[in-house]
Order: C-alpha cells, then structure tokens, then sequence
C-alpha cells in the first residue's frame, strides 16, 4: 500500500494511469451512487451476478447428473469421454463469437460462455465421485433390488456430495471468471463492460474499482461454497 | 460399479464416437441443409475457411501459421517469465518467515481478483501491443506457480532436511539437492495450472483488442460473421492447448524420474 502510493505520488507519474489508493476508494465510493456507462455500480454488479447464477446453476443441473450418469453406464461414459476431452481444450472464451453469433449479446451468449467455464468441473467432480464409491455400499443396494435409477439417486449421489461440492468451488471460480471475460468482450452492462468504458475513457480508477469489485464477489462466493464444503463433509460419518 | 472397460474397448468406442458425431455433423449441415451455414458451419465451410487462411494473404492480416506462432510465442513468454519469477519467490517464502510474512498479505488481496479482469487495467497501461499481452500472461501463470511452490516447499519431509543438515549441508545445498527436488511434484502441478491460465486467458486478451494472433482471427470472423473460420480458430485454440499440456507432461516426467 505504501509503495502504491508513493509511486502514485511519484514525480512523472500521470494521476490517470496510476491513481494512489485514496483516489481509486473515492472512486469506487463514488460509482455506487453516481451512474457510470448507464448504471451504477451495484446495477452493473447485479446483472453479472444474474448472469453468473443463471450459467452456474445451468451447468450443474447439467454436469452433475451426467457425470454420476458416465459414473454408472459404461456406455455413456465410453460415448461422452472421447466428446468431452475434445472440448475440453477449447478455452472457455474461445466460444464468445458463437454465443454472440447464436444467443446475441444480451443475456443468453454470456450464459453459454459461463457454462463452458463451469461445466467441466461439475462433470469431471460428480464422475469421480461415483467412481470412488464404495463398491460393497452399490452391492448392498443391488442386492437389496435397487433399480439403476435408486442407484444413482440413493448411493452414489449420497456418497459423492463432498467431491461434487469440491467440484462446484472450482466451477464457481471458473465462471465467475468467463463472465468477466464475456463482458470486456460482447456485453452492454454488466461489472466488464464497466471497465471496459473505464479503459476506453483512460479512466484507470474506474477500472481499478471495477477489480476491486470483481474480487470482492469472487471472494463471497468462494467463501460461501467453502462453508459448504465444510457443511456438507463434517454431516459425513468419517 | 460396472466391470472396468478394456483399453482397446475403450479407444474402438472413442473413434466410434467421433465418427457418428462427424458424420452426424457432416449430415445435418451439409447434405440435407438441417443446420444452416450461417448459424453452424458444416465440414465444407471449415474446409474453405482453412484454405482462405491458409495462403496468402490469409485472414485478419496474416495466414495461420503467422497467427498461431504470435499466440504461442506470447504464451510462452509470459509463462516462462512467470515460472522463472513464481518458482524461486516460492521457494523463499516457503523457506523464510520473513518474506512470508511480507508477501502473504499481498497475495491474499491480489488472488481473488480473476486474471482476465487485469486486461483493461494493461491495456491502459501499455497498449494494445505484445507487452500488455505479456503482463496479463505473467499474471495469471504468475499466482498458481507461486503458491503451489510454496505449499510444495511446506510440505517437504523436515526429516529429509534436517538429515541433509546432520551432514553438514549449507542452506544453499539443502534448498537445491532436497527441497526443490522434493517438491518438485507440487510445482509442476502449479504450473499446469498456471499453463491452462495463460492460454485462456492470452485468448481473452487477443479477443480484447490485438492486430494477430487466433484471439484475433475470431474476432474478425465474428464480426464477419463467418462460422466457418470461427470454428477453425476454435480447433487451433484447443490444438495448441493440448499440445502444450502434452509438452508440460513430457518435461515433468524428465524432470522427476524417480517417479516413474
């Protein structure tokens, strides 16, 4: 801290590519009732918050079934692996001209590209809890004449909670950072396209706020799927 | 849980897979028109998109190879910058108290702060040229590098080390012949993490705003509105993705043979 605002202080140093710590709070303090690019910054906050739930919840109403899926069927896990590996490696941003040129720029391309962030890890997570699952604990249900479906639904979700919630913290993480990448790039509101008017305006304490910003929510929702975590592997018999 | 599948079953039911989807894919678009090109585009239309830019004069200024080898040398660049300054700012911290407690607090605050978010913050800073894409490079491989070398460090056997003492070893050797090699496992999963960061996000950078590189290809066949080219770019983003993490493979496992 010290050093940032000396160097901000420093001679040579333009206030407006380098503003001190004081300046960027005041700033930050400023755009919560001031309207920036259209709205202030709790609205731009709110409709990325909004996008991000929608796109998260989406994946793991999605991955987390088909993962515990390829978990059980080896056929679907032999169909799905090969497909997923391959799209594994597109980074999730690389699908910011399609979501633009399929779901156009309002609220479904943003959905798309957190998805792709966020799907992979719920997939991933859900299938190797399933795979760890104690096999005597699945013969017991068989034995006991459990369809596939009770499988599934008593057993291996049950038993797979704390690595798919360990999953979900990654995905989170993941889509919280897609979104803001899909906002610098295709969307009109939003907490990235307020730094990205900062950046064209050469307004560097608005974007330094909008960092600022971006951080602290990325931090609560960590911190809350943290407690979670904690929650759901502590109600866990060891 | 159902018996585990053979390899061979497995790698058969792989190229099956791949084939019904592409002939699946080829159907739909091209033959009976399902899909249209100007929403998905079909084998043919990627085809096209792959000679347009495949010669001279290319597409977006400049012909694949020119486009892919910036994009790699950028991500290179920016992550061996990274490990070369992670790596070793690990291993001090996890080795002295006093740079750990300095350091620490600075992580803390800059960690939750997504690296993609620091491309406006660079573009204001140095431009729209290499240097920015470099930094924001540097930042994303820079943080996973760092703190799994530390928690590697942290993890060391303090048996190992205070045998290597006994012994009469300085600081010096204790921290090159056993605490770097002990974790070095730890760091080369940092820096796998740290590759898959900068790859992303040297895409978002490029998508920002760049004169070439792939980032740039797809932005100006989005704006074009050209599906074709855009889904090529797309299998060269996630071609050298994994070409790299292969690479990363490779090199851990020269670096760390006794864990073979």
């Amino acid at each position: 801290m010290a050093i940032w605002s000396l160097a901000a202080r420093a001679p040579g140093v333009n206030p407006l590519i380098l503003p001190g710590p004081l300046s960027v709070v005041e700033t930050f303090v400023r755009l919560t009732h001031e309207p920036f690019a259209g709205y202030t910054l709790q609205q731009h906050l709110g409709s990325s918050i909004v996008r991000f739930l929608l796109g998260f919840v989406l994946a793991a109403l999605i991955g987390i079934p088909l993962g515990l899926g390829m978990g059980w069927f080896r056929i679907l896990d032999d169909i799905v692996s090969p497909l997923f590996e391959a799209f594994r490696f597109v980074a999730p941003i690389a699908w910011v001209p399609f979501a633009a040129l399929w779901f156009g720029t309002g609220i479904g391309g943003p959905i798309l590209i957190i998805f792709a962030g966020a799907f992979p890890p719920c997939v991933i997570n859900a299938y190797r809890g399933a795979r760890l699952v104690d096999r005597k604990l699945i013969e017991a249900a068989q034995t006991l004449g459990a369809s596939d479906f009770q499988v599934i639904a008593k057993v291996l979700l049950p038993a797979s909670i704390p690595s798919i919630v360990a999953g979900l913290r990654i995905s989170a993480g993941l889509g919280w950072q897609s979104l803001i990448g899909a906002e610098l790039i295709v969307v009109s509101a939003g907490i990235g396209y307020l730094m990205v008017q900062g950046q064209s305006n050469l307004n560097t304490a608005i974007v330094m706020s909008g960092m600022i910003a971006i951080g602290l929510v990325g931090a609560a929702i960590d911190i809350g799927l943290r407690f979670l975590e904690r929650a759901v592997t502590r109600g866990k018999p060891a | 849980m159902t018996k585990g599948s053979s390899r061979v079953v497995r790698a058969v039911a792989a190229i099956a897979t791949l084939l019904v989807v592409c002939t699946a894919w080829w159907l739909l678009t091209d033959v009976f028109h399902a899909i249209s090109s100007g929403r998905f585009p079909g084998p043919s239309d990627v085809i096209k998109a792959a000679i347009q830019i495949g010669k001279p004069p290319g597409y977006g200024g400049a012909v694949i190879w020119a486009h892919v080898g910036a994009s790699l040398a950028l991500v290179t660049a920016g992550f061996f910058v990274a490990a070369a300054t992670g790596v070793p700012l690990g291993l001090a911290m996890g080795r002295s108290r006093r740079v750990e407690a300095f350091l620490n607090p600075v992580f803390l605050t800059i960690r939750p702060i997504p690296p993609l978010a620091w491309i406006p913050l660079a573009i204001v800073w140095f431009g729209l040229g290499p240097v920015a894409k470099i930094f924001v490079v540097w930042f994303a491989a820079f943080v996973p590098s760092l703190i799994n070398t530390y928690a590697g460090v942290r993890n060391v056997d303090p048996v190992l080390i205070a045998a290597a003492r006994v012994h009469g070893a300085s600081e010096a050797r204790v921290l090159s012949k056993v605490i770097f090699p002990a974790s070095l496992p730890m760091i080369f999963s940092g820096l796998r993490l740290s590759l898959q960061a900068s790859w992303t996000t040297l895409v978002a950078a490029e998508l920002v705003g760049a004169f070439i590189g792939l980032g740039h290809v797809l932005t100006v066949a989005s704006t074009d509105i050209y599906p074709g080219m855009i889904f090529y770019a797309m299998a060269w983003v996630a071609l050298c993705g994994s070409l790299m993490t292969v690479a990363l493979g490779a090199a851990e496992r020269r670096a760390t043979p006794w864990l073979r």
